[in-house]
C-alpha cells in the first residue's frame, strides 16, 4: 500500500529538508518525520518524506543468515 | 541501487525457495495484506515460483480500493465548485465514483492537479492565495503523517486555503474484521513493513495472541517477500505464532515515534467505510476539530446518490474471498481501461494485478 | 461507464488509443495499407515503393534535457520512415501557434529543425502555419509528414515477426519519459538523464546493408517498449518472450521509475529501435548495430518462441516469469 524507496542524504539544510540521492537522481525531501540523521546516512522515502532511517548493520542480515546455508 | 538491487539475486531466492519446499508439505494460506507486496509478487512472477501447497492470498491493503464510492463522489462534487483546486496523488485520478472520475471531470474543466507530496499541494495552496484547496488524504499509517506533517506546517505558515478531506485508515482493525469474518482461512499474515515503519510491530500482537496467527514484517524486495515466506511457513510448522520483523533495516518494534506524535496531534480516530468490507470500528482517520479550517468537511456540497456498479465483486476480492478470475465481470465488462470496481483501477489492486501479469 | 469523451488516455499510446484507433479510425478509413498499422504506409506507386508517414508532436515542456519540439519533430518522422525500411527524403512541416506565443521561442525551434533535417539528411519541402486565439492550443503544435523509398527486397512489417527471430534493441529505454517528467510542475527532481531523442535513419540503413531480410523495425515512442512488443506480437500472431537482466535500463531511469511508481517498460523513447531479426543475420545485425553511433549499446533482450494470438512474457531477474502487457491509460505519479 505504499511505496518507498532508499535514498542516501547528501545534504541536510535548516528548514527540516535535505537532498537525497537515489540512483543517480536527487530530490528534495523532508526531514519531519524522523531525528537522528545526519548526511551520508540511508533514508526511507515515501512521497517526498523521509520515514525512517535505513539500518546498515541489519540491511546485510539476510545474506549472512543465507550465505552459509548449504542445501 | 543500494539497499535495491542486492534483494533481486537470483541464487539465493532459489536457496529460499529449496528451503521452503523442503519445510512443508502443508496447505498454507498466506495473506499479503499489503497492494504493494502484491504488485511485487506479480511482477517478479513470485507466485508460480511457490511450490504449489503455499498459497497467497490479496488482502485489503491498497488505499485506492478500499475507499468508498462516496468519499470520490465528494471529491467530484467539490471539484465542480468555483475556486476549487483538487490536489491528489496520481492513484486517485481514474478511481469510479457513482457516475464519473476526477479524469473526467478534468477533461470537463474542473481544475485538478497529480502531486507526489503532501507538501507540492502546500506549495499549490500558497501559490493560488485566492483559490481552495483540497487535497485527497487517503492512505494509511505510512501517508497519514504526510499529511499531518502538511496540516502542521500550513498552520505555521498559515497557509489558510489548504484543506484535506481525509479518508484515511488504519491497517490493523480491518486485519481483526478479516479474521472475525471467518470467510478466508488465514495461516499466516505478510505484514506491509512500510506502514510498521511507522507503527511498530505492537498493533500486531492481538493477531498472534487472540488469533494464534503468526505475522511476519515484509519488506518489499523479492528476496524479503521470499524470506518472509520462509519465516512465516517455519512458523507455522513450528506451532509458533509470534510477530516478527524479517524488514529489520527499516521497522523497529516500537516504530517511527515522531511520525505517530504527528497522527495523534492531528487526527482523531473514528469508524470508518471500506469500500467492499464495510464500516470498521476505529479504523479511520478524521482531522481533529482543533485543526478544522484545515478540513475540507467544512464545504458543504450536495454529493449524488451512491449507484454501486453492478455484479461487482471486488468486496470479496478485497477480503480474499474470491479471486480476481471468479467474478464474472473480470476481463469482460471489467478491464484497466473501463473499470468497474477499485480493484481494477489502483495499479496495485488485486485485479489489475492479476489482469496485467497472469 | 460508457465513454463519450476523449480522455488523455486515449493519446498515450496504449490500450485505450490503440482501440480508439481500430474501432474508429480503421474500421471508417479501412484499406489494405492502413490495416497493416505500421508507423508508415509504404505504397507500392508504378513499381516504386515510397514509404509516407504523419505525426503531429505536441511536448511540455518544449525545451528538455537532449532536445526540444522541433528536433523531435524532425527525427520523429525520419524514424517512422526508417521503421519502415526506408531511405527518408522529404518532409512537410505545419505549424500551430497559439497567439502570443514568442517569436524568438519559435525562431529556436525552426533553427534546431534545420539544424535535425541536416543531420538527418532530408529536406523541408512544404509546409504551412496556423495561429489560433489564446487557450485554444497549448503554445505550439507541429506536425510533419514524410516520404522516402523503401529498397526492393526489403520488406518490413509489425505483422512479419517470425518464430526464432531475435529481438534487439539499440540501447537503454526510458530516457525521453523520465527527462520529459524531471521537469513537469510538481514533480521536479535533478538528473543528469538526456533524452535519447535520435534519427535512427542511418542505422537502419547500415543494418539493411548487412541484411534485406529484417522483420519487423518499430520505435518504442509512446507506451513503451512492453506496448511495442505486444503490438508486434498480436499482428504477427506470435509469442514474444524477454530476460529482464538483459533489457538495457540506466540506473537513473530505473531509480525514477521506483521513486514515481511507474514501470520503464513503458516509458516513452524518441531514439530507440526494437528489431525482429532471423537468427541466422542476427549475429551480424547486431555487430553492425554496435559500431553505429546510435547502436553502441545495443542489447540483444529476447526472442519470438512460438506461434500463438500473441503474447509478451518476462523471465524476471529472480527467475520466475510473469506476463507483460501493453500500457493501459498513461502512466501517473503514485504513492502506493
Amino acid at each position: 500500500m505504499c511505496l518507498a524507496i532508499p535514498g542516501k542524504v547528501k545534504k541536510i539544510f535548516d528548514n527540516h529538508t535535505a537532498e537525497i540521492e537515489i540512483g543517480g537522481i536527487v530530490k528534495n525531501a523532508s526531514l519531519d518525520l524522523i531525528d537522528h540523521v545526519k548526511e551520508g546516512d540511508y533514508v526511507l522515502l515515501h512521497a517526498g518524506f523521509a520515514i525512517e532511517v535505513i539500518d546498515q548493520k541489519e540491511a546485510l542480515e539476510i545474506f549472512r543468515a543465507w550465505e552459509g546455508i548449504i542445501d | 541501487m543500494k539497499y535495491v538491487d542486492e534483494y533481486r539475486n537470483k541464487e539465493i531466492a532459489q536457496k529460499i525457495l529449496r528451503q521452503v519446499k523442503s519445510l512443508s508439505k502443508k496447505k498454507i494460506n498466506l495473506m499479503e495484506v499489503c497492494g504493494t507486496h502484491t504488485v511485487n509478487i506479480f511482477r517478479n512472477g513470485i507466485k508460480k515460483m511457490l511450490p504449489t501447497n503455499i498459497n497467497l492470498i490479496s488482502g485489503p491493503g491498497c488505499p485506492v480500493c478500499v475507499t468508498p464510492i462516496r468519499y470520490i463522489d465528494e471529491i467530484i462534487a467539490l471539484s465542480r465548485e468555483s475556486d476549487f483546486i483538487i490536489t491528489t496523488f496520481g492513484d486517485m485520478i481514474k478511481v469510479p465514483g457513482s457516475t464519473s472520475t476526477l479524469e473526467k471531470e478534468k477533461a470537463n474543466g474542473s481544475d485538478i492537479r497529480i502531486v507526489y507530496s503532501t507538501l507540492d499541494a502546500l506549495e499549490v495552496a500558497r501559490n493560488n492565495p485566492s483559490k481552495k484547496i483540497v487535497f485527497m488524504g487517503v492512505g494509511f499509517e505510512t501517508t497519514s503523517p504526510t499529511i499531518a506533517s502538511a496540516v502542521l506546517k500550513a498552520q505555521k505558515d498559515e497557509i489558510n486555503n489548504f484543506t484535506v478531506l481525509s479518508v484515511a485508515k488504519i491497517i490493523s482493525p480491518a486485519m481483526k474484521t478479516l479474521l472475525d469474518g471467518k470467510e478466508v482461512n488465514i495461516d499466516g499474515f505478510i505484514c506491509p513493513g512500510h506502514v510498521s515503519a511507522i507503527i511498530g510491530s505492537k498493533p500486531y500482537n492481538f493477531i498472534t495472541t487472540q488469533y494464534k496467527v503468526p505475522c511476519v514484517i515484509c519488506g518489499f524486495e523479492p528476496l524479503d517477500i521470499l524470506q518472509s515466506i520462509y519465516m512465516l511457513v517455519k512458523q507455522i510448522e513450528d506451532g509458533r505464532a509470534e510477530v516478527e520483523i524479517q524488514y529489520e533495516r527499516v521497522v523497529k518494534p516500537e516504530g517511527n515515534k515522531i511520525a505517530l506524535d504527528k497522527i495523534k496531534e492531528v487526527f482523531k480516530v473514528v469508524n470508518s467505510d471500506w469500500r467492499g468490507i464495510g464500516n470498521i470500528p476505529l479504523s479511520g482517520l478524521e482531522i481533529k476539530d482543533k485543526y478544522g479550517k484545515f478540513s475540507a468537511r467544512k464545504f458543504e456540497v450536495e454529493i449524488e446518490e451512491t449507484k454501486e456498479s453492478r455484479g461487482c465483486r471486488c468486496g470479496e476480492v478485497l477480503r480474499g474471498v474470491i479471486t480476481p478470475h471468479e467474478c464474472p465481470l473480470f476481463r469482460g465488462v471489467c478491464t484497466p481501461e473501463n473499470p468497474q470496481g477499485a480493484c481494477m483501477v489502483s495499479t496495485e489492486g488485486t485485479c489489475a494485478a492479476y489482469y496485467k501479469y497472469n | 461507464m460508457k465513454e463519450d469523451k476523449i480522455l488523455l488516455s486515449h493519446g498515450s499510446g496504449g490500450k485505450l488509443s490503440f482501440n480508439l484507433i481500430k474501432k474508429l479510425f480503421l474500421s471508417n478509413f479501412n484499406n489494405p495499407y492502413l490495416e497493416r498499422l505500421d508507423d508508415g504506409a509504404v505504397l507500392n506507386i508504378e513499381g516504386l515503393k515510397l514509404a509516407y508517414t504523419t505525426d503531429s508532436y505536441t511536448v511540455d515542456p518544449l525545451f528538455f534535457k537532449g532536445g526540444n519540439i522541433g528536433e523531435l519533430a524532425v527525427y520523429g518522422t525520419v524514424n517512422d520512415l526508417a521503421m519502415c525500411g526506408a531511405t527518408p527524403l522529404y518532409l512537410s512541416c505545419s505549424f500551430i501557434i497559439e497567439e502570443g506565443f514568442s517569436l524568438s521561442l519559435l525562431k529556436k525551434i525552426v533553427l534546431s529543425m534545420r539544424e535535425a533535417s541536416v543531420v538527418a539528411r532530408v529536406d523541408i519541402v512544404t509546409g504551412d502555419t496556423k495561429v489560433v486565439n489564446k487557450g485554444a492550443a497549448d503554445k505550439i503544435f507541429i506536425n510533419t509528414s514524410g516520404v522516402g523509398i523503401v529498397e526492393d527486397g526489403v520488406n518490413i512489417s509489425g505483422s512479419n515477426a517470425k518464430v526464432g527471430d531475435v529481438v534487439i534493441i539499440n540501447g537503454p529505454i526510458g530516457s525521453h519519459g523520465i527527462a520529459v517528467l524531471s521537469e513537469r510542475e510538481g514533480l521536479k527532481f535533478e538528473t543528469e538523464i538526456k533524452s535519447d531523442t535520435a534519427p535512427l535513419s542511418s542505422l537502419v540503413a547500415d543494418m539493411l546493408e548487412i541484411s534485406n531480410d529484417i522483420h519487423v523495425l518499430r520505435d518504442p515512442t509512446r507506451g513503451g517498449l512492453s506496448t511495442t512488443l505486444n503490438e508486434i506480437a498480436l499482428s504477427s500472431k506470435v509469442d514474444v518472450e524477454m530476460n529482464e537482466g538483459d533489457i538495457p535500463i540506466q540506473e537513473e531511469v530505473r531509480a525514477a521509475c521506483e521513486m514515481l511508481g511507474y514501470d520503464p517498460l513503458y516509458l516513452a523513447n524518441e531514439g530507440k529501435v526494437v528489431a525482429f531479426v532471423p537468427s541466422e543475420v542476427a549475429p551480424e545485425v547486431f555487430k553492425k548495430m554496435r559500431k553505429n553511433k546510435y547502436g553502441e549499446e545495443s542489447k540483444i533482450i529476447g526472442k519470438v518462441v512460438r506461434k500463438s494470438e500473441g503474447k509478451v512474457f518476462l523471465n524476471t531477474t529472480i527467475g520466475g516469469k510473469r506476463i507483460v502487457d501493453m500500457l493501459t491509460g498513461e502512466q501517473l505519479p503514485r504513492i502506493c
